[in-house]
């Protein structure tokens, strides 16, 4: 029986982490995600869940922590923000080639400087190469949905890489909103018990983990770690048609919102996407054929399955809550770009720099950006720069 | 405390088995191999370990030379990532998936301990974890080739604090990490080095493994190539450092200072300083200066730990 409630984002992940009850959690706070393990300390206070909460002195050491745990053989979360990211960083690396499956609530911020507490994807984005799964959500009801199906793809025993489960800062991890919540024994029964196959304390036999590898060696071990990042494809997926029989709600790599018969579509990630849909909505009575395509996997990269749905749009927007600092526009839009060519596809596409620093993008923005689109689809691409920002004060 | 006896803890078996690839007369390897002696046999351990010289020689892919289970996560973190191994043996523990009793030791050098993994250390150490960390003091980053750390000694010639003609070597005198880590309040924290028939370091090994909650030991484990001496010299060395009083052997448990060993004549300095090339610059003409200031550390810093332990 589905529990129907209003939580925030934040309020949702940590009921997600009290109803699956890992063995170790090791953690620092960081706006906005502090409150995660404040909810996790207190359901552990109060006898509501029996996970072992490390109280470190850093991010770097939640990760350190988190890996010697995972190591060790037990189910590990930890959750962060912004500049937490950005000091677990090398240790992201470390996580990831040591396969293990890891679940990382990541509660999106901006980077310094200047120093800023609110939304932004550019802290995520910058470990986008780490070797992490990343999911993104739309909202409360999607962030608690992605994190109940994390450990099922992580611990995948074709998988064994750390997951990203993602949501935008204030915007969803504050804002409370309708959820459904799934029975606590429903949940574990879908997420299981942790049974890794090695692991440190294991009867018989010991363990080395973390060497030292030369060139010899060293390779292989990467495009093994590729492996199984491919390999992630299919489990998401695999995962996503389960938790749809005790759910009723669909997941996969993308949700294509109003877009198989669309002209126009905008490209994004996270919570701008249900501002988007209100003017998909707005344009549609209007005779315009707007539509989203809402990337919620980011890694693995779902490059053909994206360029697959947008084949038959006239234009599209792609646009990034991070500023990448190539001076050719943002991740999401360089790599979308590029599984587009690999399609041959001839759209029109504009990049789009958005919300930095938690710069609200409006219903009146999105309903612009389309009506470029179509103009620019009419008279061609009168773009002079790689990409472009909506927002910025004149 | 069982009765000490060098032959039968020399005859345990190995946990530190042979074919590594760490120099001929390495300190490091000395003090990894007889801590992990003291280990009760029977017991199994997770052996942590800092990034430098102990983890590229010892856990080269696809060889171990570790008869545990051991983790090696990073250079600044061995604390951190042992107090995650360690909270999950308790989870793991608690919900009745482990049967067997596990230790929990790490090793680290100078570097990963005293400089970059200083933050680390001393969180593991505040929040009380059941481990020991073992730094292997030999005074300076030799995985990276010698570069002074906080560890080095005053006026040693490292490779970033070089002596020459505008410089004695390293300005400034040691950190004194020993009594920072007893300052954390924690069961037990000793120092000790390869003296005899290494009761002191076996004896200090056992009691903060079998100490519950957290313990610290600081080991002088010199360096040949970084101290520049012949490796039989080790030897020599570390009963210089010892009657000189630059490297006092000492306990704190339970918050109770205790001298471990008092010379019965203090030895000047010169005699522990000129067995190594790194001080080799202090004993040119007009180098009596820098040799006396020297003394004069040693002095102050020994009569420091004479109170503290009274």
């Amino acid at each position: 029986m589905a529990v129907k409630e209003r939580m925030s984002g934040n309020e949702a992940v940590a009921f997600a982490m009290k109803q699956i009850n890992p063995d170790v959690m090791p953690a620092f706070p960081i706006t906005p995600s502090t409150e995660l393990p404040q909810f996790v300390s207190s359901y552990i206070a109060n006898g509501e869940m029996d996970t072992e909460f490390i109280p470190v002195e850093s991010e770097h050491s939640a990760m350190s922590a988190a890996i010697g745990a995972e190591a060790a053989g037990a189910r590990t979360m930890t959750a962060t923000s912004s500049a937490g990211l950005a000091l677990m960083w090398e240790m992201l690396y470390v996580a990831a080639s040591n396969r293990l499956p890891i679940a990382l609530a990541v509660v999106n911020r901006a980077l310094s400087g200047p120093l800023n507490i609110n939304c932004e994807h550019s802290d995520s984005m910058g470990a986008r190469d780490s070797g992490w799964i990343q999911i993104y959500a739309e909202d409360n009801q999607e962030v608690y949905d992605n994190f109940i199906q994390a450990y099922r793809i992580a611990e995948h025993k074709d998988v064994m890489l750390p997951i990203m489960i993602c949501q935008d800062g204030f915007i969803i991890s504050h804002g409370v909103s309708n959820i459904e919540l799934l029975e606590e024994a429903d949940v574990r029964n879908f997420v299981g018990a942790y049974e890794p196959a090695h692991y440190l304390f294991k009867e018989g036999e010991s363990m080395a983990v973390g060497p030292y590898a030369v060139s010899a060696y060293g390779m292989e071990a990467k495009r093994a770690q590729a492996e199984a990042m491919k390999n992630a494809r299919q489990v998401i997926l695999d995962v996503a048609e389960e938790y749809k029989k005790i759910s009723g709600r669909e997941y996969g790599f993308y949700e294509a919102y109003r877009l198989s018969d669309a002209d126009y579509a905008i490209v994004a990630i996270g919570s701008v996407c249900g501002t988007i849909k209100d003017a998909v909505d707005a344009l549609r009575e209007k005779g315009i054929k707007a539509g989203l395509l809402k990337v919620r996997v980011f890694r693995p990269f779902p490059g053909k399955e994206l360029a697959d749905a947008l084949g038959h749009c006239r234009a599209a927007a792609v646009m990034d809550r991070c500023e990448g600092f190539s001076a050719n526009g943002g991740p999401l839009a360089a790599e979308l770009s590029a599984a587009l060519f690999q399609a041959k596809s001839r759209m029109e596409v504009v990049n789009i720099v958005y919300g930095l620093n938690g710069r609200d993008f409006t219903v009146d923005d999105a309903e612009k950006l389309y009506q470029d689109l179509a103009r620019l689809s009419e008279h061609g691409n009168q773009e002079t720069e790689a990409y472009r920002y909506i927002g910025l004060r004149d | 405390m069982s009765q000490y006896s060098f032959k039968e803890i020399q005859e345990r078996p190995e946990r530190l088995s042979a074919g590594h690839r760490l120099c001929a007369g390495c300190g490091g390897t000395i003090a990894v191999r007889n801590v992990l002696k003291a280990l009760h046999p029977g017991d199994r351990a997770v052996v942590g370990n800092a990034t430098g010289c102990l983890e590229v020689s010892s856990f080269t892919y696809p060889y171990t030379a570790y008869e545990d289970s051991y983790i090696h996560n990073a250079f600044e973190n061995a604390a951190a990532t042992l107090s995650g191994v360690e909270t999950a043996y308790h989870a793991l523990k608690k919900k009745g998936k482990i049967k067997e009793n596990f230790k929990f030791i790490t090793f680290g050098g100078d570097g990963g301990t005293y400089d970059i993994g200083f933050q680390s250390l001393s969180g593991a150490m505040e929040r009380g974890h059941d481990m020991v960390y073992v730094c292997y003091d030999n005074g300076a980053y030799m995985n990276t080739g010698i570069q002074r750390s906080s560890a080095t000694p005053m006026y040693a010639d490292t490779t970033t604090t070089p002596a020459g003609s505008h410089s004695n070597g390293k300005p400034q005198a040691r950190k004194d990490l020993a009594a920072i880590m007893a300052a954390h309040h924690i069961p037990y924290v000793a120092q000790t080095t390869f003296i005899g028939n290494m009761m002191d370091l076996y004896q200090k090994s056992e009691k903060a493994i079998y100490t519950g909650g957290p313990a610290f030991l600081n080991i002088m484990a010199p360096c040949p190539r970084g101290w520049r001496y012949d490796a039989p010299e080790i030897v020599t060395i570390c009963k210089m450092a010892v009657e000189t009083c630059y490297w006092p052997l000492f306990e704190v448990a339970d918050g109770k200072w205790s001298l471990s060993y008092r010379p019965k004549n203090k030895l000047p300095i010169e005699e522990f300083l000129k067995l190594q090339g790194r001080f080799k610059h202090l004993f040119a003409p007009g180098g009596e200066h820098l040799i006396e200031a020297f003394q004069d550390e040693v002095d102050k810093r020994w009569e420091e730990l004479l109170q503290k332990c009274e």
